[in-house]
């Protein structure tokens, strides 16, 4: 506990703009066969610094075939709420979970080259206490931190639908279930809200049999991956609309609302469209009468290719679909970044109007059959995939790996885990650093990414941007 | 200064206390204003912070103010809400955690939220071995009153003093919100914040201890 708030909690987005710029990362490392444990990668991105863009620690776990995904911190902006104010918490603990076996670590990074396992929850203790399986998205919020998951009970996490449970974020004591009426949610996957308007917005990949040894594509193919977004009364714990987007828009998955709370929409990605192959991207925001509405603002075409180039997944379609994996939306709501796995691409749209997105830049790295080379000259395995960017919204990070036995499927002759920056113009447009490349250490792949004081898609803002 | 003067400056007292405590609700005030867009959502937000942490106060209060028609038991009543107001500041300071309860509550719902801080903090019993010293003052210069007109009195007094210590912290929450939005900025916001916590609960001790000695010893 603090005497004062902890300096990277910030009562506007506008104000976490103006915060000193982050000094690290800190990545995910993943063995996708499960030969070597999983970890997390410290990267200095201090210009100044003689080690910048190095992976300068490693906090390696003592198990193995967690298959790390995405992670948290115990506490963020939220913290300043002016009804829940825990003012005094530190930003201090990443919230690790392994998607494959359900066991979540806490790691204490209050000394970044120093970061190491504070406490390690084991998966029994969960499925006990939730009878929810493999942990996935964090947000620090009202009661403790939440965490969304993949799956329910049983050896193939389809005993029961997967939900949300809640977490102390001071004992990381497992504290149990969010939902009260879930309504016709009953798969999960990203979540995110805003705490002064009091709602919540979650979305769905698909249950544990669908993803974990590989796409199923004839799921896919007679559309029974995810296609609804779910909006819930957060404090009543409610599901209050749940919004199919129509069952050809598979797999929806990262939630993006306006970071300013006096906003009520967002985004949320579509991975692709089984009509077209297209990628899409729906705004979603509440209209004057209280109802939640969408709408298709952004799609993305595949592109045509010869089977031979293809993998065996997608001979059949003679073409490459784009892949829409990640978005991210920068702290000002201007820009809204969106990876195209597939295509080797990743995008940067103007959203200041949220229903008319202009694409503003462009970078051009791997793909599928384009092979896009990084500007230093080399490789770049797989695709553009989870993206994050600086508070200041000045540097965008990403790296390449999707989930493991879908990297596999889609690329199935790519090995490695990469780590790229590119810089955003004064007035959009993109550019990758040519120096910014980081190797993963071999056998190893690279995923989710969170930067030392917070970040564009973990900080809650209770106040406007004014 | 008299007893009763220095027993009404600490009403008054408390009320700045508690008002500048963010606990208490001001920076609540501060993000009505900012979310709604409009100067006007301050005050009233101001004014439902205040009238929950009245209700809390005199939910505290009133209990008290009926016992004092046990006359005979004026000492005993008076140690033990002393013994309770330290139990309450012991309490907080080893149970450091937060009130979840106040996580549920609706962000629209400013009087219900600020009536339950009030009482998870143990605001409202910060005042009672203050207003007993009072009510117990009176009844001394008093003394010839029957013991229903004393109770009578003692209601009166109770939603006086619960009054005036709500007019002082909604005086000090307002001053402060008020600087902030107009010129000081949400900067400002997690500047101003200190984790009053611990004195918090050590306040609650020691008034706990005047209380016990001032029943003790008279005033």
């Amino acid at each position: 506990m603090n005497i004062r708030p902890d300096p990277t909690f910030h009562a506007s987005a506008k104000l976490a703009m103006q915060a000193p710029s982050e000094n690290y990362a800190f990545t995910v490392m993943l063995s996708p066969d499960g030969e070597m444990s999983d970890g997390i990668a410290v990267v200095d991105l201090n210009p100044d610094s003689k080690t910048y863009g190095e992976i300068v620690h490693q906090v390696i776990v003592p198990n193995k075939g967690d298959e790390f995904h995405h992670f948290g911190w115990n506490a963020c902006s939220s913290s300043l709420s002016p009804l829940s104010g825990h003012a005094f918490l530190e930003r201090r603990y990443l919230i690790v979970p392994g998607i494959r076996s359900s066991r979540i670590y806490i790691i204490d990074v209050k000394d970044p080259l120093k970061a190491k396992i504070h406490k390690t929850i084991e998966p029994e203790e969960l499925f006990e206490k939730t009878g929810y399986s493999r942990p996935h998205t964090i947000h620090c919020g009202p009661e403790g931190i939440y965490v969304s998951t993949l799956g329910g009970a049983g050896s193939d996490g389809t005993d029961g639908p997967p939900g949300i449970f809640i977490m102390d974020c001071e004992t990381f004591e497992i504290i149990g279930r969010y939902e009260m009426d879930r309504g016709k949610q009953d798969k999960h996957y990203d979540f995110w809200w805003n705490l002064p308007q009091d709602y919540m917005v979650s979305s769905e990949w698909g249950l544990p049999p669908q993803f974990e040894n590989g796409i199923v594509p004839e799921d896919l193919l007679a559309n029974k991956y995810g296609h609804s977004i779910h909006f819930w009364d957060l404090r009543a714990r409610k599901n209050i609309q749940t919004m199919d987007f129509g069952e050809n828009y598979q797999m929806a998955l990262e939630v993006r609302p306006a970071h300013d709370p006096t906003k009520s929409y967002g985004f949320c990605g579509v991975v692709v469209d089984t009509t077209n192959l297209q990628g899409a991207i729906f705004t979603w925001w509440r209209d004057d009468d209280g109802k939640w509405q969408s709408k298709k603002t952004i799609t993305i075409d595949p592109v045509p290719a010869s089977a031979d180039e293809l993998p065996e997944l997608l001979k059949g379609f003679e073409a490459v679909p784009p892949l829409v994996t990640d978005i991210d939306l920068s702290l000002d709501d201007k820009y809204l970044y969106v990876a195209c796995w597939g295509l080797g691409e990743m995008h940067q749209y103007d959203v200041s109007d949220p229903l008319n997105p202009k694409l503003a830049g462009k970078v051009e790295l791997g793909g599928i059959i384009a092979h896009h080379k990084h500007p230093n000259g080399k490789g770049f395995a797989f695709g553009p995939q989870m993206v994050e960017i600086s508070r200041d919204g000045e540097r965008v990070y990403w790296t390449n790996s999707l989930y493991s036995t879908w990297d596999d499927q889609f690329y199935p002759n790519d090995e490695g885990g990469q780590m790229v920056m590119a810089h955003v113009g004064k007035n959009g447009g993109l550019e990758l650093d040519k120096d910014f490349y980081i190797d993963f250490p071999q056998g190893l792949r690279a995923h989710q990414i969170r930067l030392e004081g917070g970040d564009c898609s973990t900080d809650s803002f209770c106040y406007p941007s004014v | 200064m008299t007893t009763a003067t220095a027993l009404w400056g600490a009403v008054v007292f408390s009320g700045f206390y508690h008002g500048i405590n963010p606990g208490m609700g001001w920076p609540l005030a501060v993000s009505a204003a900012l979310m709604e867009k409009k100067h006007s959502a301050m005050p009233k937000a101001i004014a439902m912070l205040g009238l929950g942490h009245f209700l809390a106060m005199i939910g505290i209060l009133l209990p008290f103010s009926l016992m004092t028609i046990l006359i005979e038991w004026e000492i005993q009543i008076r140690l033990g809400a002393g013994l309770l107001v330290i139990a309450m500041g012991i309490y907080l300071l080893i149970n450091r955690r937060h009130p979840k309860i106040l996580a549920r509550v609706h962000p629209a719902r400013l009087a219900l939220w600020s009536f339950l801080a009030a009482m998870a903090h143990g605001a409202g019993l910060m005042l009672v071995p203050i207003f007993l010293g009072i009510a117990g003052h009176d009844d001394h210069s008093a003394g010839h009153h029957a013991a229903q007109l004393l109770m009578d009195n003692n209601v009166i007094t109770a939603f006086v003093v619960a009054f005036i210590h709500t007019m002082a912290m909604t005086a000090a929450g307002a001053i402060i919100a008020t600087i902030i939005y107009f010129w000081l900025g949400l900067k400002f916001l997690s500047k101003t914040w200190f984790n009053l916590d611990l004195v918090w609960a050590i306040s609650l001790i020691l008034v706990g201890i005047f209380g016990i000695t001032a029943a003790l010893h008279g005033h």
